[in-house]
């Protein structure tokens, strides 16, 4: 089966099991799906229905139990831990709900901790750095630690952190989730330029529908299913 | 060296546990250090043993005498080039707490038999000359303040009588290992007065020191020695240096052997204290550890700031142990009576394993907690509470 040209994740029949001592927990069956590039999807669903799983699926921090993902052309369920850390290094830009900055160094250093996995010189990694952290607002916050940072802030260091490297994918696990109202929305805004403008692909889990109304494209699971 | 400074704010994360954990580490190796440095001064002697000397003493201990009339049959022993002899004298001087070697010598051969005390040739032929004068150490001049020419009073205890000495030499060390805590005098001197108060203690020497040209030669010499005064009144064992040094170190070898185990108990304590603090921050980062994989970091990356933190911990401990065990190794070796252990001082050896002790410690502290974050599941270490 040939797919169009323009579909940059595919997920193919995944199924994904947890097994709690005997017991087998079944999480996502049977899903297929495919995301085109400049994609904004908003994954939605009631706690448990698998949204979560299925994000880090697509991100490549978790594998199924069967079926086929592939992103870019790449089949990332082949791939060993080490190639895959490497894949996620170069193609995945993560945001979590709470923020998962190290608190120990700076807003400039949180955001240059994925380039230090590149080859780029310290020159080159602080332009990149700076640029992502102006890009989100915070050119005059580099030198703060996440102490000093308000939520939103944060999340937006988180950002910048995801976009630094310039990744084929962004995926964000309920962005909003520990912000107030403002400064959700601010985040929103962000995504939505970040997608509308930069051309970059996000896939989002969250329960507000606030937040999905700025996805181009929003599905439904529910029990390890999709809905929609 | 984003990575170093990560390591290094780690290890500043909690300022009072790392530094508490690193006094901990630091207290440890120094009183491992000062443990070894007993342990050292005790087998000194076993150190500064020269192989070509051997000894012999009479069979059942060293503290039955010997006839001076062995002695020509000795010198005649085929392989032995020299002899000469000693006799334990002790005494008090000053006080019964001075305590330092005092022997009785043949005094024209004792010190070629010993080229490790050096004695100014002038001096050593004043000493030669007066019956009773006595060679001391240069520790021993150093703490009593003793020169040529003072007299050393000593009320002998195991040869009762005042006895009063000349100090005609003070002999210095060849080397660190070489005991300057002796008073060496005419054994002549000590016989004319037992000839005079104890005659049926005199004509006797504490036990013989031979010179033998060929090491390698030792076993059947001391076997022709001993076989020649076999059935005699006073039946010999004949040993090496090393051996007889040996036979003073066996007789604390209780005391020894808990020392050394303490020294080693101490190793696994410091090992619990390292190894709670990093468990406790390995728990406590697992998510930050989750993150990193899911940045791209490899399990190399985790293994080394885990590693590091600990190594970093443990090394700065080791460190702040080895400068603290110097002044108090000074201090308790200033607090001893020079005499009881002649060498205290902290040898290489002791260094290097006080020091490696800690880097091993901090390398083995670290295993779990690799362990725990290499194999841990990025999306469970992301579910973890911090």
């Amino acid at each position: 089966m040939s797919e169009p040209n323009n579909q940059l994740i595919h997920v193919k029949n995944v199924t994904k099991k947890y097994f709690r001592d005997r017991l087998e927990i079944p999480v996502l069956t049977n899903i297929s799906l495919s995301v085109p590039e400049g994609e904004f999807l908003a994954l939605m669903g009631p706690s448990g229905s698998g949204k979560t799983t299925l994000l880090n699926l697509i991100a490549g921090i978790d594998r199924p139990t069967g079926g086929q993902i592939i992103v870019n052309g790449q089949d990332i369920s082949s791939l060993n831990e080490k190639a895959m850390a490497k894949w996620r290094a170069q193609h995945v830009g993560f945001i979590f709900q709470f923020y998962n900055l190290l608190p120990v160094l700076t807003a400039f250093e949180n955001v240059e901790l994925p380039l230090l996995l590149t080859n780029l010189s310290k020159q080159e990694r602080k332009k990149q750095v700076e640029l992502a952290l102006t890009l989100v607002g915070l050119g005059d916050r580099m030198r703060h630690y996440p102490k000093q940072l308000s939520g939103g802030q944060e999340q937006r260091v988180a950002i910048a952190r995801a976009i630094v490297t310039d990744p084929t994918i962004l995926v964000a696990d309920e962005p909003t989730g520990d912000l107030d109202k403002n400064s959700a929305a601010e985040i929103m805004t962000l995504l939505d330029r970040l997608n509308k403008e930069f051309k970059k692909t996000i896939i989002m889990v969250t329960h507000d529908p606030r937040a999905a109304e700025k996805a181009k494209k929003v599905m439904h699971l529910d029990k390890g299913e999709l809905t929609n | 060296m984003r990575i170093l400074k990560l390591i290094i704010r780690n290890v500043l994360r909690h300022k009072l546990r790392s530094t508490l954990t690193i006094i901990g580490i630091a207290i440890a190796v120094m009183f491992f250090g000062i443990l070894r440095t007993v342990v050292d001064a005790w087998h000194a002697g076993v150190e500064a043993s020269a192989v070509n000397r051997l000894i012999t003493r009479h069979a059942v201990s060293f503290i039955f005498p010997l006839p001076y009339s062995y002695r020509e049959q000795i010198a005649r022993v085929p392989g032995v080039s020299r002899v000469t002899f000693a006799n334990w004298f002790q005494g008090i001087y000053i006080d019964q707490s001075q305590f330092f070697a005092r022997m009785a010598i043949e005094a024209d051969t004792y010190f070629d038999a010993y080229p490790e005390f050096i004695v100014d040739k002038d001096q050593l032929e004043a000493f030669k000359r007066e019956r009773n004068a006595c060679v001391i150490g240069q520790k021993i001049a150093d703490q009593y303040k003793l020169k040529i020419g003072d007299v050393m009073p000593i009320e002998g205890d195991i040869y009762p009588g005042r006895y009063e000495f000349v100090v005609r030499a003070i002999y210095k060390p060849r080397d660190e290992k070489t005991d300057a805590t002796q008073m060496l005098f005419h054994w002549t001197y000590l016989d004319e007065r037992l000839k005079q108060d104890q005659p049926t203690r005199a004509g006797n020497v504490g036990w013989y020191v031979m010179t033998i040209s060929d090491p390698a030669k030792a076993p059947q010499i001391s076997q022709t020695i001993d076989e020649m005064f076999k059935n005699s009144r006073a039946e010999t064992k004949s040993e090496t240096e090393a051996a007889f040094q040996q036979s003073f170190v066996s007789m604390s070898g209780a005391i020894l052997t808990a020392m050394n185990f303490i020294a080693f108990v101490i190793i696994g304590v410091i090992l619990l204290v390292l190894g709670n603090t990093m468990v406790m921050t390995a728990r406590e980062r697992i998510r930050e550890y989750a993150v990193l994989k899911t940045l791209g970091f490899t399990k190399q990356h985790l293994i080394g700031l885990i590693a590091g933190e600990s190594l970093a911990i443990s090394i700065l401990g080791g460190i702040l142990g080895l400068f603290l065990m110097f002044p108090m190794v000074e201090g308790i070796g200033a607090n001893i009576p020079q005499g009881m252990f002649p060498i205290f001082d902290v040898t290489r050896t002791t260094l290097i394993l006080a020091g490696s002790s800690a880097i091993v410690v901090g390398i083995v502290a670290s295993l779990f907690p690799i362990w725990r974050a290499t194999s841990m599941k990025i999306v469970d270490g992301l579910r973890q509470i911090g």
